[in-house]
């Protein structure tokens, strides 16, 4: 059996759905969340490099260095904004982020 | 070196320089407030030059290959984005030191996520796209959490970055099932690739649409990805919720009018159905929702739902016509919007701001003047004529009923009427209600804004300013053609 684009497709579509259970369905840990971000990306990455791999076009794996770029920028950032959540908060479980309703 | 290759890109150029140069400017001046003031002033400048150089000097045209776009459209959005963002900086001296939280790395941070929306609204290509939105989502995600020794603002901070990651996320899934279906991510090929027969039906097209509009939807928080909205609006120091209420929202809409129209026009009949939806469930749900409010942020933030809403419904109706009402109703949206957060911020006794709408009650017999204020502003966002409020709905419902829309523009009315309740019940505590406790004197910053904003609702029945108004958002629409399928 050959490995066509559908099959890189459809892992990308599973880890995808994944990453966005993960944000919905946890209901632990915030670093959790940001972990399921990081797989919604890195699907998302997957997509790119497939399709630009079987349409001979350079522009998607482009297009995923950059997004590799700026998961690490927004991770940073993700961690930042935890860490100052912690020292006012205490806790970063996610049923504790609820000083607001909503 | 060619410089008339970059030529279209001045203001960003002038603002990329400008942050890089406070950032340093703040590093190697003594720390306090007096460093951050300065930078807040030198930021102020920066913006006024990115302005000016936007105006006077920026060609029309394209750069970098195509992926950069200036034109009439992209030229009044900006202005618009950076004269709310060099206001809302104006806000936040006084608030900011109140709270000693004035440092200078809170105007980099603004002129950054202004860089940002710039780019957004020239974005020509879905790289681009990406680009613009994450450096104005990455520099909003920090000031939301400003205030860094409230539970609050790190919590609304935190929120903030939860959903505009997963709202990214869905943006780029949308985007690389565009590309792979369309072998390009630059909008002029992904149009010209999708007039090819039967590509309009394309399951791999239609699932990349869908993800980028709700990747969108949340950037301007449309029902029902508004959710993110309340919390954040509540939680953020108050003069970073004005930012957020006017300059984000400008931008991102600028994304959806150049997606839509610029990249998917063969697929209109597609993304029209997505428009109406979310208008309607935007209208309906701000309308609603906010009755029940006490918080005068949160009855913004549901307000600005609302707003969303109406300004959607000129969207959808896929004209020159409409997108010159969607511009209009921006124009006046930000000014409306920015006139009512300089009076929140002037809800203080001693030093605490007082968000609480029962608070209000007879301020018309401890400070009319600003009572008055907010009654005009409260009367034009509930569309009241002939302020301005009104004529944004008017040009943004007039080309829905050409198009035949009518019952997004019964229900888009409907709504209007319904949500005018809780703007005429805040008219009504502050003139009918036993007074309260006076608030402290309103302070200048605050005052001018105030000032502008209603001075601009007062006088857009005036053919010179309204029918200015007009002209430009007309004159700037015709720079982007919709095709009717």
């Amino acid at each position: 059996m050959t490995i066509g684009l559908g099959h890189y497709l459809t892992v990308a579509a599973c880890l995808f759905t994944l990453g966005i259970f993960g944000i919905f369905l946890n209901r632990k840990n915030v670093i959790v969340i940001l972990m399921s971000v990081e797989l919604m990306l890195l699907a998302v990455n997957i997509n790119l490099v497939a399709f630009a791999n079987f349409n001979g076009d350079l522009v998607g794996q482009v297009f995923a260095l950059f997004i590799l770029t700026v998961a690490a920028a927004e991770a940073a950032i993700g961690l930042a904004i935890i860490v100052v959540y912690y020292r006012n908060r205490g806790s970063i479980a996610v049923d504790d982020i609820n000083m607001m309703k909503g | 070196m060619d410089l008339s290759l970059i030529a279209p890109v001045l203001p960003e150029v002038i603002l990329a320089l400008g942050a890089m140069a406070l950032l340093m400017f703040g590093a190697f001046s003594p720390e306090g407030e007096a460093t951050a003031r300065s930078a807040g002033w030198l930021a102020i400048a920066v913006l006024f030059a990115a302005a000016i150089a936007l105006v006077t000097s920026t060609p029309a045209g394209a750069a970098f290959d195509g992926v950069f776009l200036s034109d009439g459209l992209t030229t009044f959005l900006k202005v618009l984005i950076l004269i709310a963002a060099a206001l809302t900086l104006l806000l936040t001296f006084d608030d900011f030191g109140r709270a000693k939280v004035m440092l200078f790395e809170y105007p980099v941070l603004v002129l950054l996520a202004t860089l940002g929306m710039l780019m957004m609204v020239s974005a020509n290509d879905l790289i681009a796209l990406y680009l613009g939105l994450e450096l104005q989502s990455l520099a909003l995600y920090v000031i939301a959490a400003f205030k860094r020794d409230d539970v609050k603002s790190s919590e609304a901070g935190l929120k903030y970055f939860v959903l505009g990651a997963l709202s990214s996320g869905m943006l780029l899934y949308g985007a690389s099932m565009l590309y792979g279906v369309t072998g390009s991510t630059g909008y002029g090929a992904i149009a010209a690739a999708v007039k090819a027969d039967g590509m309009t039906q394309n399951i791999g097209l239609i699932v990349g649409l869908v993800f980028v509009l709700v990747g969108l939807a949340f950037k301007i928080s449309a029902v029902p990805f508004h959710m993110w909205t309340p919390d954040v609006y509540e939680g953020a120091p108050t003069p970073v919720t004005a930012f957020f209420a006017g300059a984000p929202k400008v931008a991102a809409m600028a994304l959806l009018i150049r997606f839509t129209q610029g990249a998917l026009p063969v697929a209109a009949t597609q993304w029209q159905q997505i428009i109406v939806f979310l208008s309607i469930a935007s209208m309906v749900l701000g309308a609603f929702a906010a009755i029940g409010q006490t918080n005068i942020k949160r009855l913004m933030a549901y307000s600005s739902i609302g707003h969303v809403g109406f300004a959607l419904v000129g969207l959808a109706a896929n004209n020159a016509e409409g997108t010159s009402g969607v511009l209009t109703y921006l124009a006046i949206y930000v000014a409306m919007t920015l006139g009512t957060f300089a009076c929140i911020l002037s809800m203080r006794r001693g030093d605490k701001n007082i968000e609480d709408i029962s608070e209000l009650a007879g301020l018309a017999k401890t400070d009319l003047r600003f009572a008055t204020i907010l009654a005009i502003l409260m009367f034009s966002l509930a569309g009241i004529p002939p302020l301005a409020g009104f004529w944004a709905k008017w040009y943004a419902f007039l080309p829905a009923i050409k198009a035949g829309l009518y019952p997004l523009a019964i229900i888009g009315v409907v709504a209007s009427v319904i949500g005018a309740f809780y703007y005429l019940r805040i008219i009504k505590i502050m003139f009918f209600d036993e007074a309260a406790a006076p608030f402290e004197a309103v302070e200048s910053k605050a005052l001018f804004v105030m000032a502008l904003s209603v001075a601009f609702v007062l006088a857009f029945s005036l053919p010179f300013i309204g029918g200015a108004v007009g002209d430009a958002a007309t004159a700037a629409a015709a720079s982007i053609m919709p095709v009717v399928p």
